[in-house]
């Protein structure tokens, strides 16, 4: 069984139609990109996965470890293990890292039975994790985000991502506004967590992100559909020709 | 213009009996000051909304309804049934009920040297017999203004008691003093009067706690006098939490001396009608003060919820003081708030650094906010600010957290806990503080029941939060 099938999926978002039919398939331990132009529909497939309620699913569907993810509420789907690390990260005043990632820890922990982590046991693996995407210890118990740049608001993404353990990781522009040596970062905080029970998908516009986190499989979003898909050396045909000519003459794309 | 009705009758019956109880007993000064108090409230009444104080808040209900003075030991508090209103680490506790000091449930632990706490009526019968408490005359009734509020005339017409603290010169209060004003039994009028004096370079903490016994209607209208002297630390913390059947009336005036810090903090969680007045004066040389302020109103009964008035006046009255404004209001349901800021900065007062800030969250289209700053310059060197805001429970912020794996419900509790500890952050005093942070939890908690209960939670088309900042 996939991890994750999507099959024909269409949403929109204010009435307008976004999704126009994806489908893509998606199994425990493959890295799978999305690169596509700006407006071609890659951080509403994310949405939708993480199950963001402006996003109206209006056909298809979505399978997550057998279960229909599209029933479930963003907080069921993120104790079944879909996780997505925010393009834009929110700023959450008054709410300290280390509160905030604990309960969320231990609300998927109860989801699946399981005993609280106290402060105790939660401690040395957060800071472990925290000296991977080299952050200092000053962040835990500063505000969610809060005051916090750019790269430092990805690699805490990343950071709450090494913590959760997630089945699936939706790595939504996570490149996006970085330089070269948060990349190296973050990316060494991903391929860190890459494993056989783990599954990524990482949308992303350039070409770039893609020499540090080597993908399975890239796949080319047009317009709500997927045009093209393939192996590695795509995203760096790509990057050569630009997204006109994966627009242009695309074959019929065939499911991972 | 002013409301009058016929049940203006109560209080005059309470007025006369005050008067015939303080009879050959009240020094002349005191029956003067009554005499002064009712002779305002008498020729003015309730206001209306016409006038400009009191434009968002209409009192017809509390005019119409006819408050009564307690009769004499009505109402027997059990000691049992205060024991929850009990709170941790404070130096000693003040029991009034219905207005009244009762000894016999108050506790006044080991008092430190140099405080006197007691009732004020105590201080005053006790003053009479020439055995102690100087210089009530001097501060009761000379910072309140009576020309301006009638609520501070009626209460000077008709308190009966309160409490009297004293701190003396350089003494230290190291827990907090708790004042419990209770209401219980039907349609009671109390006016509990509370006047603080610190002396120069003093330090205390006070917590004037307003609750109700049992769920009937009460009027509690009280006025509150803090001296505070040179180089003197306070904090103030207002406390309301009475039914929601109730009207709570009260007013805080501050004289502040040259560098004295004084903070206040008004935590507004109970009550159906609530006024909460603060009025510092700055009137020394470098002197500051905060004005902090939660108000969490909700409630649908009868088509109204709780309304909750904020009336802040500032007054500037010396050079190089500072003073700190931060209301934060959260209104669910029906509720209705009210944030009116106003800041005076006399001719003299030049290096005046004035700060008002107003945050509100409406949880439901039915609440409502109307905050209005107001600011009187009459100075040409000065700092002065303000900013209101009004939004609902931020969508992204509470999709972020439920993309973590937290329910709605813990998401919208988390959010709005946040919210209403950034008023918990700049309370100082470890105990009160506590105390405030679990009243404010469990209110919130009640809140995000409520709204997962009649599953009003989630609002579906969120507006643009409109921020408006001068």
């Amino acid at each position: 069984m996939a991890l994750l099938e999507i099959h024909d999926l269409h949403a929109s978002v204010e009435g307008h139609e976004i999704l126009k039919g994806v489908s893509l398939t998606v199994n425990a331990g493959e890295v799978h990109s999305i690169m596509g132009p700006n407006g071609s529909g890659k951080s509403t497939l994310s949405a939708v996965l993480a199950r963001r309620d402006a996003y109206k699913v209006t056909g298809g569907t979505v399978l997550f470890n057998g279960k229909d993810l599209l029933e479930m509420d963003p907080e069921e789907a993120a104790c079944e293990g879909v996780f997505l690390a925010f393009q834009y990260p929110v700023e959450i005043p008054g709410i300290g890292n280390a509160y905030f990632l604990r309960s969320a820890m231990n609300a998927i922990r109860k989801h699946h039975g399981e005993d609280e982590l106290d402060a105790m046991d939660f401690l040395p693996l957060y800071k472990e994790r925290m000296k991977l995407l080299e952050m200092d210890e000053k962040f835990m118990n500063r505000s969610v985000n809060e005051g916090f740049s750019g790269g430092e608001k990805k690699r805490n993404e990343i950071l709450q991502m090494a913590m959760l353990e997630p089945k699936l990781a939706i790595l939504d522009e996570t490149d996006s506004g970085l330089d070269i040596d948060a990349l190296r970062i973050v990316s060494q905080g991903v391929n860190a967590m890459r494993g056989k029970d783990r599954a990524f998908l990482v949308i992303t516009h350039y070409q770039r992100l893609l020499n540090y986190i080597k993908p399975d499989y890239v796949h080319v979003l047009v317009d709500g559909k997927i045009a093209r898909s393939g192996g590695p050396e795509l995203a760096l045909e790509l990057e050569e020709k630009g997204y006109g000519w994966a627009e242009a003459d695309a074959p019929q794309a065939q499911p991972a | 213009m002013a409301t009058t009705t016929p049940r203006l009758e109560k209080y005059l019956e309470a007025y006369e009996a005050v008067r015939a109880q303080g009879h050959d007993r009240e020094p002349v000064w005191l029956e003067q000051l009554r005499e002064d108090g009712w002779a305002r409230f008498s020729a003015k009444g309730f206001p209306s909304t016409h006038d400009e104080d009191w434009r968002f808040t209409n009192l017809a209900a509390l005019a119409k309804t006819a408050f009564r003075r307690a009769a004499q030991g009505e109402i027997a508090a059990p000691a049992e049934q205060l024991e929850r209103y009990r709170v941790a680490g404070t130096a000693c506790q003040l029991v009034f009920i219905n207005g009244r000091f009762a000894p016999q449930l108050s506790d006044l632990g080991s008092l430190p040297d140099g405080l006197l706490v007691c009732s004020l009526k105590q201080a005053i019968d006790c003053g009479r017999e020439g055995c102690a408490p100087e210089g009530i005359e001097q501060h009761l009734g000379r910072y309140a203004n009576m020309d301006r509020d009638v609520f501070t005339a009626l209460n000077t017409a008709l308190w009966e008691d309160g409490a009297y603290l004293r701190v003396r010169r350089g003494v230290a209060l190291e827990q907090p003093i708790h004042l419990l004003y209770v209401s219980a039994g039907a349609q009671i009028a109390t006016h509990p009067r509370t006047l603080i004096i610190a002396e120069n370079g003093s330090q205390a903490s006070v917590i004037e706690d307003y609750v109700s016994l049992g769920s009937e209607a009460a009027f509690s209208n009280a006025v509150t006098e803090l001296a505070a002297g040179e180089e003197a630390v306070i904090a103030h913390f207002l406390v309301e939490r009475e039914n929601t059947a109730s009207f709570n009336v009260s007013t805080l005036r501050i004289e502040q001396s040259r560098s004295a810090q004084v903070d206040t903090h008004s935590i507004l969680l109970g009550g159906g009608l609530v006024r909460n007045n603060v009025h510092p004066v700055l009137n020394g040389e470098g002197a500051e003060c905060l004005i902090n302020g939660l108000f969490v109103g909700a409630g649908r009964q009868q088509g109204a919820g709780q309304h909750m008035d904020n009336y802040m006046l500032v007054e500037h009255a010396q050079p190089h003081c500072s003073s700190r404004q931060f209301y934060n209001g959260i209104l669910a349901d029906n509720a209705h708030g009210v944030f009116h800021g106003r800041i005076v900065v006399h001719k003299d007062a030049q290096k005046t650094d004035a700060k008002q800030t107003n945050r509100n969250l409406l949880l439901s289209d039915h609440a409502r906010i109307d905050t209005k700053p107001q600011l009187e310059i009459y100075a040409d060197d000065v700092k002065c600010t303000h900013g209101a805001t009004i939004g609902q429970i931020d969508e992204s912020q509470l999709f972020y957290l439920r993309s973590r794996g937290f329910t709605l419900a813990d998401a919208r509790n988390l959010l709005l806990y946040a919210f209403a500890a950034e008023c918990l952050d700049r309370m100082r005093e470890p105990a009160a503080r506590e105390f405030a942070e679990a009243l404010i939890r469990e209110r919130l908690e009640e809140l995000t029941a409520a709204a997962k209960a009649t599953g009003t939670g989630a609002q579906e088309e969120s507006e643009p939060n409109r921020e408006e900042l001068g």
